[in-house]
């Protein structure tokens, strides 16, 4: 009846975890408590949970992203007190499975569902805005989207609870994650959390590049879009390519696990090395798809707060477009150490280098938008210069891998570690930061708090530096990664001042939670009435903040580049007087039914429940039926409404 | 309002423009450019399948390889179904075009018809190869054939349903609305399979047996 799940499936004799499970039971129950005491079930339903416009989708994408981040950043201040203890005869607190539990699930959130919903949300708040759009071009696909991705999230979390999560690291190479070596349901877990998340992340690459290309205000050029709209294209691009790969290569695991295939078994003929290849051809255009909006929300903060057009426009896009393709040329790089030979490791080495160029064209570019413009030090000019510094050091070390020779003593140790958390941490995070601290205001009608913010950033910069300088070191005094206990007392002090850096980083976790609160508290003092708090560039800032549901009252008309900021130089009209009926799509619970159905489906698979699983297919077919047999799917908002919401306003 | 001077540049254009609100027609261009996108990505999900296949259909462990297993005057009729069935696709699209719905209506389901056969020949080749202990879990060739042929199996499947939606809502609601749209889209579907088909038959069945 209930497959494999049976009351053992809960830890109750780990305490760690019991307690883990019963703070985020409380958190829920608390969330859940406060919203009927305040009686806003009602107002959460309409505005938020059953929304299509792209602004709520947004915030919603966003807040998803920083609750996985709480919880990834415990995994990860648990491994660094964990090797802070565990030298000698010390074990530390965590045993081996617990602690390969935490590694796994600490990648598998940071990657997909913390960075993953942050840039997919900020791309969600700008891109249309930025375009001039009313919405994206499938907005009822964009909330499955939006839902997938949760139920996804809700996976790895109820893994907690109910049974194990992976213990094959977040990449989850076979054989280990093959059905001998990993019997538990952890691999199942990674595997139909990420396929689920996945589909929501495909859609999403589909409803955006639609947007991008065919959504665009009728008078904007491709070269006229911000160059936010490009690197969001680009990632779509990417997504586009190489999510499939990523669907494909877990089905074949799946197979593996559920039918007794043999694609990446060591027996029958299977090839484990075929799935690293398969993994990293999705994987490695996976952290451009990370790493290109960031690089995107750099370029809009840096030429705002210069008070300058962005340097180097044209070449900001070629070199976005070269690294989209050349993204997909080098994913042997992750494992040189496979032996393809020195011809094949060199032609990967190659292009792993040809990729710093397009790279530094952009550092260049950012640099002289700075030169000689009246540079505001902001909260988001500061992560953005903080990246430039960090990300710059973390590209170096990546070239330094990219030598296959090197690259056989620096594989799979702390040193790769060290690199990819200081490209990650200090371009996709910092980028994501100084994009909510950017947008903020416009999506939510008021600003951050500007010092508690900046307190934020100097915690992440020093903790970051201060975690991870001492993991370069570790690396190359020879500690390899996934180790829980060690014998070495020279690794000892590098160590304790990794899990310092850990402690530092949280006290900047604790002022961006602080500085959301106090941001909320004082809301009406910092209220942005014009809608261009930051004196912007761009037409998301020509539109009132919060934008109206249809965005603009009249589609703006963009004749060049930075088209709000030329239009406020020489005085014209930047919002429209003369009102039409505007086309907008109606709010739809399905694709919250969509995204329940998939995670009673993906929990069935999980636990070998087959009859739930066959039910819950069926209720994800039944949703699409129906909305797909409902002619009453959008509706004209009356010009006189139109009117009455923008005088409001002004 | 503000009134514009000559030579300002405003982002409100100084008269209404045309531009109105994305009619049906916009919409649906949106909707099959996104359909044709969703495509690609399906090329990309079967160009992987193609790619494992390539590399493990030597690693018969002992079992059978493909000479020992596929029958090709078997496999060509049921491509035969499959491309009969794109052509009466094809039929059905030119009956759309005139707005016969009665016509149709009789294409897909002559479609209907030879796509049921195709997936009905594909499940009987299937259950013949597990019957005989041949099944995916015999050998990672057996691995990669079941699941490439499969995946396209699933999408035939898949398309099947789709079409008997499609039946039900021409034959209720006739061609206006919706249905103009997704039968272009489901026309695309169909035709995509074909192609991977004549993919597969190639690279697997011919390549397998010669």
């Amino acid at each position: 009846m209930l497959g494999k799940l049976s009351l053992s499936a809960i830890p109750f004799d780990q305490p760690i975890i019991m307690g883990a499970v019963a703070f985020m039971a409380l958190s829920g129950a608390a969330i859940v408590g406060g919203v009927t005491y305040a009686g806003k079930w009602k107002w959460l339903w309409t505005e938020y949970l059953t929304s299509v416009d792209h602004k709520k989708i947004g915030i919603m994408y966003i807040l998803v992203a920083l609750i996985m981040l709480l919880r990834g950043f415990v995994d990860a201040v648990m491994m660094r007190t964990q090797l802070a203890l565990s030298y000698g005869s010390n074990q530390g607190y965590l045993p081996p499975h617990h602690y390969d539990q935490v590694f796994s699930a600490h990648g598998v959130i940071m990657i997909f569902f913390v960075a993953m919903p942050f840039v997919i949300g900020l791309m969600n708040i700008v891109v249309p805005l930025q375009i001039g759009a009313r919405d994206v071009a499938f907005p009822f696909m964009n909330s499955v989207s939006l839902w997938l991705t949760i139920s996804g999230a809700a996976l790895v979390n109820l893994s907690l609870f109910l049974g194990v999560f992976a213990m094959t690291g977040w990449t989850a190479y076979p054989p280990l994650s093959e059905l001998t070596y990993s019997p538990d349901v952890g691999v199942d877990y990674y595997i139909w959390a990420l396929q689920i998340a996945g589909v929501g992340s495909l859609l999403t690459g589909i409803n955006f590049f639609v947007t991008i290309i065919k959504k665009r205000a009728p008078s904007m050029k491709m070269m006229h879009m911000p160059i936010f709209c490009w690197t969001a294209l680009c990632t779509n691009i990417l997504i586009l390519g190489a999510f499939p790969i990523l669907t494909a290569t877990l089905a074949m695991l799946a197979l593996d696990r559920y039918v007794g295939t043999h694609f990446f078994t060591n027996t029958a003929g299977g090839e484990p090395m075929l799935y690293v290849n398969l993994f990293w051809a999705w994987g490695h255009p996976e952290v451009y798809i990370l790493i290109l909006p960031a690089f995107g929300v750099f370029s809009e903060v840096t030429a705002t707060f210069s008070g300058k057009r962005l340097f180097g426009y044209t070449s900001m896009v070629w070199a976005t477009m070269a690294i989209t393709v050349l993204s997909y040329m080098v994913w042997l790089h992750h494992f040189f150490t496979m032996g393809a030979g020195a011809d094949v490791n060199t032609a990967f080495g190659i292009a792993t280098m040809v990729i710093a160029v397009p790279t530094g064209v952009k550092i260049f570019n950012w640099l002289f938008t700075m030169y000689r413009g009246r540079v505001r030090f902001t909260t988001p000019m500061m992560w953005t210069i903080g990246f430039l510094v960090t990300f710059t050091i973390g590209g170096m070390s990546g070239v330094l891998m990219s030598v296959p020779g090197a690259d056989f003593l620096l594989h799979n140790s702390l040193f790769l570690i060290a690199h990819f958390h200081n490209v990650i941490i200090g371009g996709v995070l910092f980028g994501s930061f100084a994009g909510l601290a950017y947008w903020f205001p416009k999506a939510t009608g008021f600003t951050l708090d500007e010092r508690i913010g900046k307190a934020a950033f100097w915690c992440w910069l020093v903790g970051f530096y201060v975690a991870f300088m001492p993991l370069y070191v570790l690396g190359f005094m020879g500690m390899t990664r996934r180790l829980n206990h060690y014998d070495n007392p020279d690794w000892r002090p590098w160590l304790v001042l990794a899990a310092v850096g850990t402690a530092i980083i949280a006290l900047g976790i604790f002022f961006q939670l602080l500085q959301i609160v106090v941001s909320i508290r004082d809301r009406e003092k910092n209220r942005d009435l014009t809608g261009d708090p930051w004196n912007g560039r761009s037409l998301e800032w020509a539109t009132t903040s919060p934008p109206p549901f249809y965005n603009f009252a009249e589609i703006p008309v963009v004749t060049g580049r930075d088209a709000f900021a030329t239009a406020k130089e020489q005085g014209g009209s930047t919002r429209g007087a003369a009102f039409h009926d505007i086309h907008m799509p109606r709010n739809t619970a399905a694709g919250l039914f969509v995204g329940g159905f998939s995670l009673v489906l993906g929990f069935a698979l999980i636990w070998h429940i087959w009859w739930m699983a066959v039910a819950a297919g069926l209720g994800i077919f039944v949703t699409l039926l129906l909305r797909a047999a409902d002619g009453n799917t959008d509706y004209y908002v009356p010009a006189a409404v139109v009117a009455q919401i923008e005088q409001g306003h002004s | 309002m503000s009134v514009d001077l000559p030579g300002q540049y405003s982002l409100i254009a100084p008269r209404p423009v045309a531009h109105g609100h994305h009619d049906g027609s916009a919409a649906d261009g949106d909707a099959l450019f996104g359909f044709w996108i969703y495509i690609m990505t399906d090329c990309v999900l079967f160009a992987c399948l193609f790619a494992t296949f390539a590399v493990l259909r030597h690693n018969v462990a002992d079992g059978p390889t493909g000479r020992d297993i596929f029958d090709l005057p078997y496999v060509i009729t049921e491509t035969f179904c499959l491309l009969i069935s794109s052509v009466t696709y094809g039929f059905a699209s030119l009956a759309l075009y005139r707005n016969a719905s009665r016509q149709v209506l009789s294409w897909l389901a002559v479609t209907f018809l030879f796509g049921f056969v195709f997936i009905t020949m594909e499940v009987t080749e299937f259950h013949h190869l597990v019957t005989v202990g041949f099944g995916p879990a015999r050998s990672a060739f057996l691995s990669g054939f079941f699941t490439l042929v499969g995946t396209h199996g699933l999408h035939v499947t898949l398309g099947l349903v789709w079409m008997a939606v499609m039946m039900v809502q021409v034959a209720r609601g006739g061609l206006g609305g919706s249905a103009r749209r997704r039968l272009s889209n489901l026309g695309v579907f169909w035709h995509f399979l074909d192609i991977v088909w004549i993919c597969v038959f190639t690279i697997v069945y011919l390549m397998g047996t010669v």
